[in-house]
């Protein structure tokens, strides 16, 4: 059976990528943000995960406003980038998880969650930056399974919605008849606002916050609605929301093996976390 | 027809809901386009016909010769698609932060760094 070894979640800047196609991860700039992969290799090269299911946004590059799902996910053989309109540093595909993707589709559908499928898909640097750090050299370990919620375009999901999807997929992912070692990613955040007057808008303590409950009381943001979230966290840190998915895909004991949190990088709050999850039966 | 409950407002910020979504299709449209090189070039070869041909209105087609960032907020542009805009003249984030709240870039970046503290 599949089991669930964990979740990483971290901040998908696209300077990120930027930075990683100019090697200056040990820029002072940059350095306290790359600082926070080491330990999280160190834990993946022993996990070895074979399959990662990845919680982020579509900013415009697979999905326009013509066709907005609230959730998506992907069943396609292969998942390409391109260099999204600003030249970001294009990476190479990634393998699909047939299989799995299909699973989920069936189990989340009869389980209430009617996500829109896509047998074809563009990801984003949302999926790639994440992807990028995990594994530095580019020769994915993995395969993907593509899970995109809609934070562009209100009203977005709820938090509360998002915490029982992200249940949903963990339960689904345990149901799962095949021997799988299944990592669970979730990109985006934390804290940031990119538009308006507002523009540059940071809230550490509110991340911290975040950060902490997901080990302490991870139902503990649900209380917010988005417009909350715009007001806490900014109008791009509601992308937290896939981090809220990606943790309560874990239905073990979740353990915090490691976290990084560091301002700015570009106008985001930068953060990183690795929570493992262990079940009765590992 | 009840008049529409007022929205709850969020200092600074415009939230891209279903009003903002109709009001700037059009615009965001063509900013979509331009995650292909071939339609960047073809903006900066002919940004008139480029906009005519996705039926930008005037606010948006001025928003646009200005490259002023609030200006197309308010025209019903997203930030994700602007940013692709954006992109075609090498802006940055800070760059495009620094526009909208009305200091320079190194300004812009101080404050980033004094949110950290």
């Amino acid at each position: 059976m599949a089991q669930i070894i964990g979740s990483i979640t971290t901040s998908h800047v696209p300077a990120i990528g930027g930075a990683i196609a100019k090697q200056l991860q040990a820029d002072p700039y940059w350095r306290p943000f790359f600082d926070g992969f080491p330990p999280i290799r160190d834990w993946l090269a022993k996990a070895k995960p074979d399959v990662a299911v990845v919680v982020y946004n579509d900013h415009g590059l697979n999905f326009f406003l013509d066709k907005q799902p609230t959730f998506a996910i992907g069943a396609a053989p292969e998942y390409r980038n391109t260099d999204e309109g600003w030249g970001i540093p294009v990476v190479p595909s990634f393998a699909g998880d047939l299989d799995l993707s299909w699973h989920l589709i069936n189990s989340l559908i009869a389980d209430e969650f009617d996500l829109v499928t896509c047998q074809e898909m563009s990801v984003d640097h949302a999926f790639t930056v994440p992807m990028a750090l995990l594994w530095p050299d580019q020769i994915w370990p993995v395969r993907t399974v593509p899970v995109c919620v809609n934070t562009v375009q209100f009203p977005l999901p709820t938090a509360k919605r998002c915490y029982k999807l992200g249940q949903s997929i963990g339960r689904a992912i345990e149901s799962f008849d095949r021997d799988s070692r299944v990592l669970i990613i979730g990109t985006g955040g934390l804290s940031h606002q990119l538009e308006g007057r507002r523009a540059g808008f940071i809230n550490k303590q509110f991340d911290l916050q975040f950060m902490d409950s997901l080990i302490n009381n991870p139902t503990w943001a649900t209380q917010f609605s988005d417009l909350d979230l715009v007001e806490q966290a900014g109008t791009q840190g509601v992308e937290l929301l896939n981090w809220l998915v990606a943790r309560a895909c874990l239905t073990g004991r979740v353990t915090l093996k490691h976290s990084n949190f560091h301002i700015p990088i570009s106008n985001t709050a930068a953060a990183t976390m690795l929570i493992e999850n262990r079940n009765e039966n590992t | 027809m009840n008049s529409p409950k007022p929205k709850r407002q969020i200092p600074g910020t415009t939230v891209f809901d279903g009003d903002i979504a109709r009001r700037g299709y059009a615009l965001n449209k063509m900013c979509y386009s331009f995650n292909e090189r071939d339609n960047r070039e073809e903006f900066l070869r002919d940004e008139d016909a480029y906009c005519a041909k996705f039926g930008l209105n005037a606010q948006q087609r001025a928003a646009i010769g200005h490259r002023n960032v609030l200006e197309l907020l308010e025209a019903g542009g997203n930030a994700y698609y602007l940013a692709k805009f954006g992109g075609i003249f090498g802006l940055d984030m800070q760059d495009i932060g620094a526009q909208q709240t009305g200091v320079t870039k190194e300004e812009f970046k101080a404050k980033l760094l004094a949110a950290g503290r």
